[in-house]
């Protein structure tokens, strides 16, 4: 039965319509599988056998009279960030052990009416902050392409699970690149939507005005599917916004007639790997052999984007993180002699360095004195940049990229340089910082190793992001490929 | 020496909403269960986002309003960061560089108070400590129903000179409150809280002295006697050499005094920044000229006209204009029975003290049977329960009891002749200087006769035993 766990969604559900196979069959191959596979990648920090079989038979009884739509009874695995209630959810991280949310997040909930089947819950950098997954509070993941390498990050537990078949698709969340980066990296489709298409109800916030809840797959069709499954206004979320639900709107036209834009900025962005350059390069001439005219693009402020991001981010999580302080759930210190020391030793001990780096940036940031001269200064960058976005979508209709500069790289490699990890979203956090929808798409291999063409297009175009990485996934005949972790090159 | 007093005054009230400021739980009563009105919003778990509540909002453009503010086009939330175990999210919801509104003022018996900003912001939530304070206690609570609650701050620019005008001004900005129906603004159940911030300066000097600020004050009594305290005590401190400490300084009920809390000379930084989860508001126009169109008569003003209008003392018509429901029935009522003054006495004397509103033409109609001496100010009083009770008219009550009080002289005469040939001890008595006799003779003669007309009753019985 390995092969069910190879399927797309549109496969998975002609086979579950036509009662080839049951709901409960799908989830059994997977179980099996992330039985083989999952002590090496170690994609999944929880799973969730009650939830597994609870809604494989309740897709089952939908699948008996005729009902569901694609989702029903599809394998999903679910990042650690995203509050599922009675699933233990802690961000990756010590501080929150244990913790059970009281309540579902809305990205969640609606996936769950749609008939989506949950696993359980996918490693990831401590907050979602990093770019390997090796800041987890927990225990690194592994690439399935090459245990010795990342699976980038911070969603590389749900990236590396799709990677190596052991869910269909998952959800991750995009900050700076952490859907982006770690599909690249693991040779999958991920996708972060516009900023307030998807709900940000029940995702633990690293920063507020950045983060956005987003699909992995093996497809860009099955991408498109879960984003439009999860997207649309929720009355929780007063950032989410009221706009018809097109994402798959042209999602069949091909790119013939398409401007597409390459930013000249993106192509000269420090430790650029030739082997990537050349992956890109050669995906756009695919893309203009089907017909989509390609025109160089500007953004000048391109290099103050990663220092914007790291005063703004920052800023954010140090105040979305003062909640952690062990009065109301999650770690709590008690040998204490009084509540300050409480705080500073629940805070130390449960938090992690690269998050603790991070609050201390952002205190810094926002504090008085230096208010103007960093945040309001970044939040200036901010809108240079979304000005640099409009100007390059008045020459084009979206704009292609290499996702990540690098292919995985070895694990360990980077941990001691924040900044060298701080340079693997230097493509990807300006379309956080622009609010812009954005997908990664697999492209052809770098030192065997996988290689993701970006596509960002204007805010609420998600289906102009979708075509063009439809039609290179139809123009190239690049297709999402499982991973074999179980053979010594990834490639089985 | 002569000091000058300059108080600016941070009232926090709560509107008047049935939810939260940004979730769904009920703002609860005091003397819930703790943490029975509470949700993952408000307890800041993990993930869940705040939306902020419309009728808070129109609460708080309300008070603007009515408090003659500038309302700007533009307006946002900030976080105010802090941590402390009653604040569940590590920050306030506030407002900082932009609020709601801006530039007001409030008339304080004939004096403008000006108004700087009203905002809107949460509640935090309670701590109760088992031990003394929270650095000490040996187990500390936290309920989190207040958590969340919506509040407006009201900050006034430090126009106010002294315990007075600070109480007046609390006393008038509440009864504006009720009036517009933007708070019950009942000081008691905490929907009001004042903190006067008091400096002394020297008489005919303009430099600003140090300021204190008070806390845990309960009631206006409280609010006056605080200050009057705080006044006598900084005075005391400056002209025995010494300097008044820039602080934040509790009152003590039951001392009678206030004492140092929290020492503000080290600023503490909170770090403001514009709410992420919250986008900016851009006010629309129509909805607030709406709403100021729908403004009720202010007490001010309806202060002014009921002494204009209806000839009322300046103390009654502060008392009657001060519930808009008391004032409607006077107005209502008094034009029905065409005696103003009598109606207000009614209102003050009667209808207020009971708590319960009568209908104004059932109030006019025992104002002018009372008025009129058909009956008796006693039974105008059973009678206006009565109709209250079961809807009759007074007319028609009084007629279907008997009520009708007996004013033919002759009748009178007999009853008040009769009562004192059944006394004579008490005849002799009051003949023989003991004249509060009287009052005993008076009281048989209603207990003879109750619908007796008393006035002339009294006459009579002065004319027969002289």
């Amino acid at each position: 039965m390995s092969e069910l766990t190879e399927l797309t969604i549109s496969e998975a559900a002609r086979l579950l319509r036509l009662h080839s196979i049951s709901a409960s069959e799908l989830v059994t191959a997977h179980v099996k599988r992330i039985e083989e596979v999952d002590p090496l990648v170690k994609a999944y920090l929880r799973f969730t056998p009650e939830l597994w079989e609870q809604q494989a038979d309740e897709a089952d009884e939908k699948l008996k009279r005729g009902e569901g739509g694609p989702l029903t009874g599809i394998p999903v695995a679910i990042k650690d960030v995203l509050c599922v209630k009675g699933v233990e959810t802690t961000a990756g991280s010590q501080i929150l052990r244990g913790f059970r949310p009281p309540y579902t997040g809305t990205a969640v909930s609606r996936l769950f009416e749609a008939g989506a089947v949950m696993l359980g819950v996918t490693n990831c950098d401590e907050f979602a902050m990093g770019s390997s997954t090796e800041n987890s509070g927990y225990f690194p993941t592994h690439n399935p392409w090459d245990l010795d390498r990342v699976p980038g990050g911070s969603s590389g537990g749900s990236a590396a699970a799709v990677a190596a078949g052991e869910a269909m698709i998952s959800l991750g969340t995009d900050t700076g690149g952490s859907i982006r980066q770690p599909a690249a990296v693991c040779g999958v489709v991920g996708m972060k939507p516009t900023y307030g298409r998807v709900s940000r109800y029940g995702l633990i916030a690293f920063a507020s005005s950045l983060d956005q809840i987003g699909p992995f797959a093996r497809s860009v069709e099955d991408a498109s599917l879960v984003l439009e499954a999860m997207a649309g206004h929720d009355p929780l979320d007063a950032t989410s916004a009221d706009r018809p639900n097109d994402v798959r709107r042209d999602f069949d036209k091909g790119v013939k007639g398409m401007r597409l834009g390459v930013p000249y900025e993106y192509t000269q962005v420090e430790g650029m790997e030739r082997g990537v350059a050349d992956a890109i390069d050669a995906a756009i001439k695919t893309l203009e052999k089907a017909g989509a005219e390609i025109v160089e693009v500007n953004l000048p402020h391109t290099d103050y984007g990663l220092a914007a991001y790291y005063i703004i981010a920052p800023a954010e999580c140090s105040s979305n993180l003062a909640r952690f302080d062990g009065v109301k759930y999650g770690m709590s210190v008690q040998d204490v002699d009084n509540i300050t020391e409480m705080y500073m030793r629940t805070r130390r001990e449960g938090f992690g360095t690269e998050v603790r780096r991070r609050i201390m940036l952002g205190t810094y940031a926002l504090s008085s004195g230096y208010y103007d001269a960093y945040y309001l200064k970044a939040q200036k960058v901010r809108t240079l940049i979304k000005r640099d976005f409009d100007d390059a979508f008045s020459k084009c209709d979206a704009i292609v990229s290499a996702t990540s500069p690098v292919v995985a790289f070895p694990i360990g490699s980077r941990t001691e340089n924040p900044l060298s990890m701080y340079l693997c979203d230097v493509l990807t956090l300006g379309g956080n910082l622009a609010g812009l929808p954005g997908i990664s798409v697999p492209c052809g291999m770098s030192q065997g190793l996988p290689v993701g063409l970006q596509v960002l297009a204007p805010q609420w175009r998600e289906d102009v992001a979708l075509r063009v990485a439809r039609a290179y996934e139809v123009a190239s005949g690049v297709r999402a490929e499982v991973a074999s972790p179980l053979s010594p090159q990834g490639r089985g | 020496m002569s000091w000058n007093v300059v108080i600016g005054m941070e009232i926090h009230v709560q509107p008047r909403t049935r939810t939260k400021m940004f979730c769904g739980c009920a703002v609860g009563q005091l003397g819930d269960p703790p943490n029975s009105n509470v949700c993952e919003v408000c307890l800041g778990m993990p993930g869940v986002l705040p939306v902020i509540n419309k009728a808070a909002v129109e609460a708080c453009l309300k008070t603007a309003l009515a408090l003659n503010c500038e309302i700007p086009i533009h307006t946002k939330f900030d976080r105010k960061n802090y941590m402390y175990p009653d604040l569940p999210k590590g920050y306030q919801i506030s407002q900082y560089d932009l609020p709601m509104s801006v530039n007001g003022y409030l008339e304080v018996r004939g004096r403008k108070v000006r108004i700087r900003r009203v905002h809107l912001e949460e509640d935090t939530g309670k701590l109760i400590h088992a031990g003394d304070k929270l650095n000490k206690a040996w187990e500390s609570f936290v309920d989190l129903n207040r958590a969340g609650v919506p509040l407006m701050e009201i900050v006034s620019e430090p126009d106010i000179r002294g315990a007075d005008e600070a109480r007046d001004y609390a006393q008038e900005l509440r009864t504006l409150l009720r009036t517009i129906g933007a708070s019950e603004a009942e000081m008691e159940k905490g929907q009001l809280r004042c903190e006067p911030n008091i400096s002394i300066r020297r008489y005919e000097s303009d430099d600003l002295g140090i300021k204190t600020e008070l806390k845990n004050i309960n009631s206006f009594r409280a609010l006056h006697r605080a200050i009057e305290f705080e006044i006598k005590r900084q005075i005391q401190v400056v002209e025995s050499g010494g300097t008044v400490v820039q602080e934040t300084r509790g009152w003590s009920e039951s001392e009678q005094r206030t004492f140092s809390q929290r020492s503000k000379e080290f600023a503490e930084d909170y770090r403001y920044f514009p709410e992420p989860d919250l986008p900016p508001l851009q006010l629309d126009r129509v909805w607030i000229e709406d709403l100021r169109r729908e403004l009720p008569e202010l007490p001010g003003s309806r202060r002014a006209r009921l002494v204009a209008e209806y000839g009322l003392p300046v103390a009654d018509a502060a008392l009657i204009a001060a519930d808009r429901d008391l004032a409607d029935l006077f107005e209502a009522a008094a034009k029905a029975s065409g005696d103003n003054k009598r109606t207000a006495n009614w209102v003050i004397g009667e209808v207020a003290p009971s708590g319960r509103l009568p209908s104004p033409i059932h109030l006019a109609e025992v104002v002018t049977l009372v008025g009129t001496g058909k009956i008796t100010r006693d039974q105008g009083r059973e009678v206006l329960a009565e109709s209250m009770r079961d809807g009759a008219s007074p007319a028609e009550i009084v007629a279907t009891r008997g009520l009708a009080q007996v004013s033919d002289p002759a009748a009178v005469r007999a009853t008040v002749e009769a009562v004192l040939a059944d006394n004579p001890k008490a005849v002799a008595d009051y003949r023989a200087g003991r004249v509060r006799v009287i009052d005993f003779l008076a009281a048989q003669i209603i207990k003879r006769a109750p619908q007796v007309d008393r006035a002339l009753a009294n006459e009579l019985l002065k004319e027969l035993l002289r």
